[in-house]
Formats: C-alpha cells, sequence, structure tokens
C-alpha cells in the first residue's frame, strides 16, 4: 500500500474567518440564471431527510429532479426512526448556547477529526432548520405558553435539542416528505420508489447518471442528469445487526466507489450505548432505546459479580453508578463513544447482567419518585411501550436492560466543502457522506446534517457547480451507460446462477460477526489483520454457494438482499484495512493498543491528523490510502475530557 | 422464553395477475421472543435452504415507525395485538392466546392491488398526500420558530394525528376499503396547526377528491379502523375532515 498527501482532496475550503466563510462563498459563487434552470435535470438517490430535503429544494428553484427510493414510499427512509431529537444553536433556553458552542461541542465530540470550517456552517444553518420545519407544521413539543420546548441530550450541558416525543425523526421527515410530495405534485420531480440504485455512470470524469433496478417488474433503466446527488444513508447494517432499518446498505456509494469515488474514514462507527441486547440467533435486528432516556436514567450494575438477585431487590448500596463514578462532571451524559466503552468494560470484566451477561441496567426508579409517573410517561411513553412490547418487562417498575449497539456511521464517501465528492458532479449528502462528525456524532445532530446538506446547502453549491461546469449533452443511449446497464444484469445473473444452497442472511450474519468482532467497539491490529484474513474467504464462499431462487425479472426479494450482502462483503473489507491503519483512538474508533491508565483513547495527532480517503483498485486489490490533512485554527485541542 | 410450533397458511400470489392461494406451511420450533417479521425470516431460510421461492413481505425498521409492514393474520390487520404493528407482535402473543394456527394475508382493498404474495401497492396514499397534504412553503421562506406560539394542546393534538404511518391498516379493515382516518390524520394534523390555516379548504377538498379517485370506498362509521390502527388514530380525525369539508364546500370551494 503507498501512501500519499494527495493532489485529489482539495477541501475547497473558502478564505477568510470561519464566522464569513459560508456567507462571502455564497456571495462569491456563479449563479444558474432562474430561466436556464429548468433546462437542468439532477438525480437524488435517497429520499431520507437529506434526499427529500434536496429534491424538494431543488424543485422548488426550478431544476428537474430525479428522485429516487428503494421502498414502496419516500415517506418510509430510515430517517423515519430517528426518536431523540435534533440540535439548532437556536439557545432559546437561554443557557449559554451559540452558534459558536455548537460548533466546538462538535468538533470536540468528534475527537479532532472533523472539518473545522464544515462544522461551523452546520452549527450556523442548524437556525433555519427549526424555522423551515416549524413552517412546514413539524410538531415539536412545545411548553405551556406555546413556545417550542427544548432538552438537553447526550453529551451537551446546554438544552439544544428540538423534539417530538420519541418521533422526531418521524416529525422532520413527514415535513420533508410532504415538500416532496408537493414539488412531485407540480411535476418539478418525479419520484422513483420502488427502485433501487446499482451503478453510477461517469462519462468524461463527470458523474452523468445512473443504471436502477425497478424492484417491482426487475426492468433495468439508465437515467441521465447533469448531476448525481446521492443521498442513500449509512452502511452500519455491515454488521448484519444494528439499529438501522433492514434495507439499509452500502450499495449505492459502494458502487460510486468502485466508479472512482473515495471513501473516507469507513472504520468511523458509532456504537449506540442505549440499546435491548440481543436476544437469541433468529434476531433480524437492534431495537435502540433513544439517548434521551439518559437524562432521567441512572446507569449501573451491581457491586456483585453475577449477582442473582433481581434489580429491585439491589440495595443502593450494591450498586456502581459507574458512569457518574468515573464521570462527574458530565455523569450519565458522556458521549455515546464513552458510554458504549464503559458499559463494555463492566460487562468484561464479568458485572453484566440479564443473560450471558451482556446488559447493564437504565433505571428511573429516581425520576419516578422525583418527577411523578406521569411526567416521565409524557416524556417517554412510547419508548417505555417498545421497551415492554419486545421484551416482555415493564419499565415503570423494573430497571431496562441495555446494551450498545451499532448505530451509525460517520464514515462515507469523501466530499469538499461544496458537498462535491472527487468525483466532478457526484455529490453526497447525509449520513452517506463524511463530512462533519470526525470519529464520532453527537447526539440529535444526524438529523441536523441531513436536512442542513439538503435544504440549505446543495441548493446553493449545485446551482455553482452547473454554472460553472462544461456539460457536453449526454444522453441514455451513450457508450457508458450501456456499459453499465450490461455490467449491473451480468452481476445480478451471476447471483441467480451460482444456485447454491445458503441464504444471503447466512453470510451476512457471519460477515457481521466477524466485524463486530474484531472491528466493533474495540479493536486492535492482530485482530484486524484476521477479519482481512477471513473476510475475502468468507466473499469466495458467497459467490461458491449463495442461492437466489428464480430470475431478476419479477420482484425478487433475495436477489435484492444478495446484491447487497456481495457489496458489504467487498466494503467489510475496507472498513477493516481503514481501522488496521489508523493507529491511534479516536472518538468510535477505539484501537486497544492505543489507551491511557483509564482507559481513554489516545490520539495520535502527529501521524493521524487527516481523514483517511480510500481509492478502489479492484476487487481483492489493495486500496490506495489519500490523506487529506485536518487543520484547527479555531478550536483548541485537548485530550477530550468528560470528567 | 419457550419455543413453539405453529401450521401457517400464507397467501401465494406469483404477480398481479395470477388468482393466487394459500400454501400450507409448518413452523416448527419458533421461539415465543421472535417477533411475527422474525419468525417468518426463519420460515424463509428454511424455504431457500429447500430450493424454494421465499415469502415476499415489505418491511423496513422493524420499530412500528416506517409503515412498511402489515399483513392480515386470522383476519386482524396487524394481529390481535392492538396498537401494535405486525413488525413488533411478538409470538409469545399467540402463545399466551393459544393461537396454533396462522391463515396470513395480504391487504385486501380495491385500492391496493396485490404484487406478490403480501406485498401490495400503496402508491394511492402517496397521490393522496401529493394532491394537498402540505403546507406550501419555500426552502428560506420561514420566519422564526418562535414567531408563532402554538397552544400546548393543539400542538399536541396535531402531534398525535401526524403519528400515522401509512400503514393501509385502516382501509385493509374497514368493509368499504375506506382511507377516511389516513385522510382525516393529515387534515387534523395541519388543520389544528396556525401554519395550516392558509391552504385548509383547498387542501381539503383535494384530497378528498383525490380520494374518491382512488377506488377508496366511503365511510360509513364501521369504526374497524379505528379498532386496527397501530398508532391509535382516532374517529373524530374523520369527524374533523367531514366538517372542513361541509364549509370548504359551503364556501364554494
Ligand atoms: C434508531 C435510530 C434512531 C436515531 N435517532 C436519531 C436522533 O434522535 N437524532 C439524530 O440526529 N439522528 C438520529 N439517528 C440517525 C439519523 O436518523 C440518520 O443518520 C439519518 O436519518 C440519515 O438520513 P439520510 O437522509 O442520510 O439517510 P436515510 O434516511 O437512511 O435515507 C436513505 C435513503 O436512500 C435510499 N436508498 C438507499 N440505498 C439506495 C439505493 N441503492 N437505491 C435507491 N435508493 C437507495 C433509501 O430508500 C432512503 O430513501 C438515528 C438513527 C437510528 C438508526
Ligand atoms: S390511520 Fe392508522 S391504520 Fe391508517 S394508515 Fe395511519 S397508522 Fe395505519
Ligand atoms: S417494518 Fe416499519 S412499521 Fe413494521
Amino acid at each position: 500500500m503507498t501512501s500519499q498527501t494527495s493532489p485529489l482532496l482539495n477541501a475547497k475550503i473558502p478564505e477568510g474567518d470561519i464566522r464569513q466563510k459560508w456567507d462571502n462563498h455564497r456571495f462569491q459563487m456563479k449563479l444558474v440564471n432562474p430561466a436556464n434552470k429548468r433546462k437542468y435535470r439532477i438525480i437524488v438517490v435517497g429520499s431520507g431527510l437529506a434526499g427529500s430535503a434536496a429534491a424538494a429544494s431543488l424543485g422548488e428553484l426550478g431544476y428537474d429532479v430525479d428522485c429516487f427510493c428503494f421502498q414502496d414510499s419516500p415517506r418510509r427512509a430510515h430517517s423515519i426512526a430517528a426518536q431523540g431529537g435534533i440540535n439548532a444553536a437556536k439557545n432559546y433556553a437561554n443557557d449559554g448556547d451559540s452558534v459558536w458552542r455548537l460548533f466546538y461541542d462538535t468538533v470536540k465530540g468528534g475527537d479532532y477529526r472533523a472539518r473545522e470550517a464544515n462544522v461551523y456552517r452546520l452549527a450556523q444553518v442548524s437556525l433555519n432548520i427549526i424555522d423551515q420545519a416549524v413552517a412546514q407544521g413539524v410538531p415539536f413539543a412545545r411548553e405551556y405558553s406555546g413556545y417550542v420546548d427544548n432538552r438537553s441530550f447526550g453529551g451537551t450541558q446546554v438544552s439544544r435539542t428540538f423534539y417530538a416525543a420519541g418521533q422526531t425523526g418521524q416529525q422532520l421527515l413527514l415535513g420533508a416528505y410532504q415538500a416532496l410530495a408537493k414539488n412531485i405534485h407540480s411535476g418539478k420531480v418525479k419520484m422513483y420508489p420502488r427502485t433501487e440504485m446499482l451503478d453510477l455512470v461517469v462519462v468524461d470524469g463527470q458523474a452523468r447518471g445512473i443504471v436502477t433496478r425497478d424492484l417491482t417488474t426487475g426492468a433495468i433503466s439508465s437515467h441521465a442528469a447533469d448531476a448525481v446527488c446521492l443521498a442513500t444513508g449509512g452502511y452500519g447494517n455491515v454488521f448484519f445487526l444494528s439499529t438501522n432499518a433492514k434495507g439499509c446498505n452500502v450499495t449505492a456509494t459502494w458502487r460510486a466507489h468502485k466508479r472512482g469515488a473515495l471513501f473516507a474514514n469507513p472504520c468511523y462507527t458509532q456504537i449506540h450505548p442505549t440499546c435491548i441486547p440481543v436476544s437469541g440467533d433468529y434476531q433480524s435486528k437492534l431495537t435502540l432505546m433513544s439517548e434521551s432516556l439518559r437524562n432521567d436514567g441512572r446507569i449501573w450494575v451491581p457491586t456483585q459479580k453475577g449477582d442473582p438477585r433481581a434489580a429491585t431487590q439491589i440495595p443502593e448500596g450494591e450498586r456502581d453508578y459507574y458512569l457518574e463514578r468515573r464521570y462527574p462532571a458530565f455523569g450519565n451524559l458522556v458521549p455515546r463513544d464513552i458510554a458504549s466503552r464503559a458499559a463494555k468494560e463492566r460487562c468484561d470484566e464479568g458485572f453484566g447482567v440479564g443473560p450471558g451477561g451482556l446488559g447493564v441496567y437504565l433505571d428511573f426508579a429516581d425520576s419516578i419518585k422525583r418527577l411523578g409517573e406521569s411526567a416521565i410517561k409524557e416524556r417517554y411513553g412510547n419508548l417505555f411501550e417498545m421497551y415492554e412490547r419486545i421484551t416482555g418487562e415493564n419499565p415503570y417498575q423494573t430497571p431496562m436492560r441495555i446494551y450498545p449497539a451499532v448505530h451509525y456511521t460517520m464514515g462515507g464517501l469523501w466530499v469538499d466543502y461544496n458537498l462535491m465528492s472527487n468525483l466532478e458532479g457526484l455529490h453526497v449528502l447525509g449520513e452517506a457522506n463524511f463530512s462533519d462528525h470526525g470519529a464520532n456524532r453527537l447526539g440529535a445532530s444526524a438529523l441536523m446534517q441531513g436536512l442542513a446538506d439538503g435544504y440549505f446547502i446543495i441548493p446553493y453549491t449545485i446551482g455553482q457547480y452547473l454554472a460553472g461546469t462544461k456539460l457536453k449533452p449526454v444522453a441514455t443511449d451513450h457508450a457508458a451507460f450501456k456499459d453499465a446497464e450490461r455490467e449491473v444484469k451480468a452481476r445480478m445473473n451471476r447471483l441467480v446462477e451460482v444456485k447454491g444452497n445458503t441464504s444471503p442472511d447466512v453470510f451476512h450474519r457471519e460477515l457481521g460477526k466477524l466485524i463486530w468482532d474484531h472491528c466493533g467497539m474495540a479493536r486492535n491490529k492482530a485482530g484486524l489483520a484476521e477479519a482481512l484474513e477471513k473476510i475475502p474467504k468468507l466473499r469466495e464462499r458467497f459467490w461458491r454457494e449463495v442461492f437466489v431462487p428464480q430470475s431478476g425479472d419479477v420482484l425478487n426479494q433475495t436477489l435484492e438482499k444478495a446484491g447487497r450482502v456481495a457489496d458489504f462483503l467487498e466494503f467489510g473489507e475496507l472498513m477493516c484495512r481503514d481501522a488496521w491503519t489508523r493507529d491511534e483512538s479516536c472518538g468510535g474508533h477505539f484501537r486497544e493498543e492505543y489507551q491511557d491508565d483509564e482507559g481513554e483513547t489516545k490520539r495520535n495527532d502527529d501521524e493521524f491528523e487527516h481523514v483517511a480517503a480510500w481509492e478502489f483498485k479492484g476487487v481483492n486489490e489493495t486500496p490506495v490510502l489519500h490523506k487529506e490533512p485536518l487543520t484547527y485554527e479555531y478550536v483548541k485541542k485537548a485530550v477530550r475530557s468528560y470528567k | 422464553m419457550k419455543n413453539i410450533d405453529l401450521t401457517l397458511h400464507v397467501w401465494r400470489q406469483e404477480n398481479p395477475k395470477d388468482t393466487g392461494r394459500f400454501d400450507q406451511i409448518e413452523a416448527k420450533g419458533i421461539s415465543t421472543h421472535a417477533s411475527f417479521l422474525e419468525m417468518l425470516d426463519v420460515v424463509n431460510d428454511r424455504l431457500l435452504a429447500q430450493g424454494k421461492r421465499p415469502i415476499a413481505f415489505d418491511h423496513d425498521c422493524r420499530e412500528g415507525i416506517c409503515g412498511s409492514c402489515g399483513v392480515m393474520i386470522n383476519g386482524e390487520a396487524h394481529g390481535p395485538v392492538r396498537g401494535t404493528t405486525a413488525c413488533q407482535l411478538h409470538m409469545r402473543e399467540f402463545d399466551t392466546r393459544g393461537i396454533k394456527e396462522l391463515w396470513i394475508e395480504p391487504w385486501r382493498a380495491k385500492a391496493f392491488p396485490v404484487i406478490q404474495d403480501l406485498v401490495v401497492d400503496r402508491s394511492a396514499f402517496d397521490r393522496i398526500i401529493q394532491a394537498g397534504g402540505y403546507i406550501s412553503v419555500k426552502t428560506g421562506q420561514a420566519p422564526d420558530a418562535n414567531a408563532v406560539p402554538v397552544r400546548k394542546d393543539d400542538a399536541d393534538q396535531a402531534f398525535q394525528a401526524a403519528t400515522c404511518i401509512g400503514c393501509g391498516a385502516c382501509v385493509a379493515s374497514c368493509p368499504n376499503g375506506s382511507a377516511a382516518l389516513f385522510v382525516g390524520a393529515k387534515i387534523t394534523h395541519l388543520g389544528l396547526l396556525p401554519q395550516g390555516q392558509t391552504e385548509r379548504a383547498s387542501r381539503v377538498l383535494n384530497m378528498v377528491t383525490k380520494m374518491d379517485d382512488e377506488s377508496f370506498g366511503a365511510c360509513t362509521s364501521h369504526g374497524e379502523c379505528e379498532a386496527t390502527c397501530p398508532k391509535g388514530i382516532k374517529l373524530d380525525v374523520i369527524a374533523r375532515m367531514n366538517g372542513d369539508y361541509r364549509r370548504s364546500v359551503a364556501a364554494g370551494g
């Protein structure tokens, strides 16, 4: 493997003071003449917060937009499942928040591995997002005064999180979906539901379209455009078990990667501390219990290993509130990566509770005593119900049992300040890009980023791209489309023709376990080397033994699954390679060799203060690493401390 | 936790034109802790191992929020537990009710044609929203979020109505195949907010007209929809819709 500080990676960060960069940049942009906008066609793949917001906003501006999603309706994108809330530096609580503080918290929370300029802009536009959502009719929680309510959320000491009970993602997505629906009605956006993007088409170095499969009829078709936006979400399902929806995948970004887009920081994944523990081998996904629960719940384990008593029978003196003990300043509200590792540490030491000792208690007894059951019900009612439905236990009476689970992926396709990848014309939004969260994302910041990208950034930067770029007319009869279609069909046929005897899920589970064991909450060089050896073998077995019934000409859910698993089997290797190469610990990337005496992450700024962006060189070939150095002019770096 | 044996009768239909039939499948050794969809996963893995086509069904979040899943189980939309989607229904519920035989069918409604097995086409719902289920505000036009206070009661009620997940259970359980609960929920959500007033009259006309065009039946107040709605949407949203509709028509549309 060679490594270089790459000329490919020009982040195009505007000059000037960080507070003025975005304003100056917008002023200096070339604009597309309003009458010309309808002559440009833009493809948006994805209809989550990032995709819906982008497609609706671009349609309103007058562009011709084609929007795609694999669900039967754009309203069902995975963003719908976000529970806890969305951050914005409104300072409605008058408790000391500001754009500067949100910026600072986000860079620190990301363990100094995010780009300052991007994060500052994110904090700036956070203000507009809330206004936009309220105007659309998003029913945020309100106080009796009629004004919007805020709460504090994991890892921050100010109340800057806006929420709609435990269904914030649902309400924000419905707002964006409805804006999208309006534009579909007016004909500015054409929506393609139940349609999966299977390849990116690049002509003369520019992204000019995609190849898709209609999931109902199996038809493969080409779509040409002047620019392509991928808003296809995160790759957390590489672990098989995660809190992501079942359809979440890496296919769109991975296939773009194979066409030349660099993949940045794939090893940065977030393990969420509060999820319902695994219960059996039939299990298909893990369920998140919103982080907001940590505002009123206290986390503990018994001081005695394997204590056989029921939680409620264990006296106060025999409980270890380990987060409050280790991090007195932040207590139960430490950032996710820290809370997750602390739970793992207690369980590894044998103090865990529940089946297999893989669980810790999240206890509401004190809050219920202090605030009353009805106040707790108002805040978390739907989460408590969900917990009871899944586990059959009543959390008003006995503490919840929780354990960390894969939740979010900070890594993604590399983009510059304009959200454009190294491939000209390919823009990447939302969780699919790598841009704003560094090595760890703060709670309630993904919704903020998705909507910032879609509503307030891409509408400007894509205009600049179109106004400043020579685009030859390209239609779907171009050879590049025909080639891509042929390759897509060939790959599908290969999957059908294996005719083995094993379901794609079986391979997916096996891959997930490998990645969880070696590239999960804690990683080390030897384990990663082992994974790097095993994944190609598993991939080979997949291509020998997988079974896909029927053909590609009908609705074929096994074929869809097999295609996605095949991509995860390639991507997982890159993820492990990235983790293996990054010889330091930072944020969610915890390399066991690099920790201090108290088990906290030890960064190595001298060697690793960079974005690691990988270039594809072929399956079974070693990818090439490109580095984008990071600099911190405004935030004072420190050892991240929450003590 | 224990394992149970079940006999399934599953609707199998190759494509929209196929007439379809029930297939009997033995589902042995299913954990009571598994969800209903996880039970189908297990059955599907076994079908695949026998070289057979697995049962097609829609699903995604498996947390009761995306609205993708939904089937009739023994004649009830989303199965026997109130306020619960099929993905959140756990097998222990059948065990405690002594149910050993399950008849599993897709939503049956003229407006929701079957695509394959348990998968139906619910795009009519999207078209109703496109006809007017929104507040028109372009990106960038919004005033400060706190410029207009909203009474907490109204905000809470609007939120309740807005929790509809668009699953279609209301339509499937209605003897007339009416979409009144779904449409009423959106009319109520937006109509209760100050931001939603400007388009209130046109919204209800456009959405109701679209609903009628999409071969949904009329509402004759059976109330089956309310009983099966996994999100507890109440019949009064239909009353609100009818009220808004009458006022709008009276005012000349
Ligand atoms: C359970 C849970 C709770 C969360 N809670 C919070 C929270 O409280 N606050 C917060 O800030 N964040 C939260 N997050 C994170 C946040 O929800 C996500 O990061 C965010 O919603 C991602 O939005 P997105 O628009 O980037 O992608 P998504 O919403 O994942 O949308 C992806 C879209 O791409 C489409 N797509 C994907 N692949 C293809 C393809 N190949 N072809 C065609 N279409 C494709 C899909 O159909 C979909 O429309 C939570 C995440 C989970 C899992
Ligand atoms: S009203 Fe209830 S049953 Fe009908 S679509 Fe909405 S959530 Fe489903
Ligand atoms: S799968 Fe999302 S509601 Fe059931």
